[in-house]
């Protein structure tokens, strides 16, 4: 595929530009420093001095909380106990700014989702509507250990379009026909020249080196699952955990979620809202019985079904890019890179 | 290195040697620099692994809770407190646990400092003297610790134990210039639409993780009422009401026991000051009942019990 220029100075013009065809999403802060990606208000631009937003945009695809349906149960009305499907709109979206790392958490997430047997229905149109327009890490965060996971700052396999800030100018590297769609709505269109081709490359190769976190989980998948689950050293690694929810929320691949009906007289609406493997509500049964009834089970669940239980289900790889949030985020400092090195040791 | 270190390293040596107690619960050294997460000791060995900095900002009380056997606890003013209220409810036994006061000159949060430094920050060096070295890629700043600090530890006013078996060090001065209440007042002078405003504005980032609740060792109710099923107390998704009800319960709940130890400012995510719920809560105690939570384990706690000569301006 073609690379353009975009100089830094037509940016926002073709931003707007391709607001016609586009809602506008990116990266944005608020409250006390903290960031997330959100709709873009007229005029208002992603902030691309975030390299790792505080929140993952997986909830563009997948939010913290979605009506599914709603119903009345009052036996007047024609549509008593039917299940409406409210109107939400699916017109192509722009997600500015990704960063390469998120781009794949959506793929992996995409596994859940999106199966041969089962597709929900609200994720798959989301994800559908989405183009994605990636924007290189050219100075990765000390956490970042994305290019020991299989993706890196400058991967493009989840990306439409890679942007890559080169100073005065973007260089705008358009990986599918749906980028390039979005590359015309915002009318740009002057070819890289051959050295700024070059500039791209090694800055590639630049950021990847500047990268020094990395995680080794090649063992793990060797090892047999009840001898991992059997470790003692589930005991010290859980300790500290609060059982809060931070770590799924931050998460870019964290997928569950949790069906709840909301009534308000005879009118309801059924939600989807996040769900987190740490909270004993997760599992519990409507028996009382709760087999994941310890601290220390769900830390285990955690680390398992990424580092081991996704390996050994998909044989993709752990179900982990890299980022870097639940190591930042964690109240209480779990660091996923210091239960990987356990697990493969 | 810390002062504290090495008498911390030794008295749980003592304890774990003597058999005095099965686990010594303090700080590790974190993997990120600005934090010392929670740890569990149970063998003389693995005393090395504890430390003591200025970035202890988890509440130890909270390890506590229902806890079985005899363990030791390394513990600052404000998870004291904490403990005392433990006893009080009958969350944890007197002879069940060895308290280690810890005299404390106030805690420096992660978020604070990268804030005011703006870069990401790869080291921080805390020197005898308060002055605190900040570095990152590049560049290097100096700040006063005084400067740097939680805003609970600002008007702390009980940063020496009520309640110990021994001590680290010889008591810390408090000052005696404290405004305790300044930002309590703050909201107080505000309009009431205007105050409503404020707390929408201040859990408007709430993501529900619950971290707030998780580390607080009030918090310790078997089911919260947010995870009640039958009856729902409250919505579960992200909706203002629901997101609201929850703090303002959550707070309420915790009036006259809450000890303001700001682990829940700490452990939020998103860097919510709840305190500015609880820290509102504690003033109404101190001035209606002249209470103030876990500093004596003979008495329950204000919410929790009535004299004949409690005021009744506030029954309206």
């Amino acid at each position: 595929m073609r690379i353009l220029q975009i100089d830094k100075k037509d940016w926002s013009a073709g931003l707007e530009k391709s607001r016609k065809d586009y809602t506008l999403i990116g990266p944005v802060k608020e409250g006390n420093n903290v960031s997330k990606f959100k709709e873009l208000a007229a005029g208002e631009e992603p902030d691309f001095s975030i390299t790792t937003t505080t929140m993952s945009p997986k909830s563009v695809v997948f939010p913290q909380s979605e009506v599914m349906f709603t119903f009345t149960t009052d036996s007047a009305s024609a549509d008593c106990n039917i299940m409406k499907v409210p109107e939400k709109s699916y017109s192509p979206r722009a997600v500015i700014g990704i960063r390469p790392f998120d781009a794949v958490a959506m793929k992996i997430v995409k596994m859940n989702f999106d199966t041969p047997d089962y597709q929900d229905p609200y994720w798959c149109d989301a994800y559908a509507a989405c183009t994605f327009i990636g924007l290189a890490i050219t100075d990765p965060e000390a956490c970042d250990f994305s290019t020991s996971t299989g993706t890196g700052p400058f991967d493009t396999s989840g990306l439409d379009v890679l942007l890559v800030d080169a100073g005065d100018y973007y260089l705008a590297e358009v990986v599918t026909d749906k980028g390039d769609s979005w590359i015309q709505s915002a009318s740009f269109d002057q070819e890289a020249d051959a050295e700024s081709v070059e500039i791209l490359h090694s800055m590639r190769k630049e950021a990847k080196k500047k990268i020094e976190s990395t995680v080794e989980f090649a063992n793990i998948d060797k090892k047999e699952t009840l001898d991992l689950y059997n470790e003692k050293y589930w005991d010290s690694i859980s300790f500290p955990c609060l059982n809060c929810g931070t770590c799924t929320y931050v998460c870019p691949t964290c997928w569950c979620f949790d069906i709840q009906d909301e009534m308000a007289h005879k009118n309801g609406r059924r939600m989807k809202n996040w769900d987190s493997c740490m909270f004993p509500n997760f599992t519990i049964h409507t028996t009382g019985h709760n087999p994941r009834n310890t601290k220390l089970m769900r830390v285990r669940q955690r680390f398992m079904h990424k580092l081991k239980y996704h390996q050994s289900k998909y044989n993709m790889g752990i179900m982990c890019v890299g980022c870097g949030r639940c190591v930042t985020s964690c109240p209480v400092n779990i660091d996923i890179r210091e239960v990987c090195k356990q697990m493969n040791s | 290195m810390h002062t504290y270190i090495d008498k911390i390293r030794e008295i749980a040596s003592r304890l774990l040697k003597e058999e005095a107690v099965e686990m010594v619960i303090g700080y590790q050294e974190g993997t990120l620099p600005m934090i010392s997460p929670p740890m569990s000791v149970r063998s003389a060995e693995d005393v090395e692994k504890l430390t003591w900095s200025s970035h202890c900002c988890i509440n130890l009380a909270n390890y506590l809770t229902d806890i079985k056997g005899k363990v030791a606890v390394f513990a600052k003013g404000c998870d004291c407190r904490s403990i005392v209220n433990h006893i009080a409810e009958g969350k944890v036994k007197r002879e069940d646990v060895v308290i280690i006061g810890v005299p404390c000159n106030g805690m420096m949060e992660r978020r604070t400092i990268s804030n005011i430094f703006g870069d990401e920050i790869e080291e921080v060096v805390e020197e005898a003297d308060g002055t605190v070295i900040v570095r990152g890629k590049g560049r290097e700043e100096k700040y006063q610790k005084s400067d740097l600090l939680r805003q609970c530890c600002r008007v702390c006013v009980h940063k020496n134990p009520v309640l110990y078996d021994e001590l680290v060090a010889d008591p810390v001065a408090i000052p005696e210039d404290i405004q305790r209440y300044k930002e309590v007042e703050k909201i107080e002078a505000r309009e009431i639409d205007k105050r409503w405003k404020f707390f929408e504005n201040l859990i408007s980032t709430c993501i529900r993780c619950y971290a707030c609740r998780d580390a607080c060792p009030t918090c310790y109710c078997p089911t919260c009422f947010v995870d009640e099923a039958q009856p729902q107390w409250v919505g579960k998704g992200d909706d203002e009401p629901d997101v609201m009800t929850f703090h303002i319960l959550r707070a309420f709940h915790t009036a006259g026991r809450c000890t303001d130890c700001g682990a829940c400012v700490s452990a939020c995510p998103m860097g919510i000051n709840m305190r500015a719920f609880t820290k509102k809560l504690e003033k109404d105690c101190l001035d209606l009942w002249d209470w103030e939570a876990g500093l004596t384990s003979d008495m329950r706690p204000a919410l929790e019990t009535f004299t004949p000569s409690d005021p009744e301006d506030n029954f309206k």
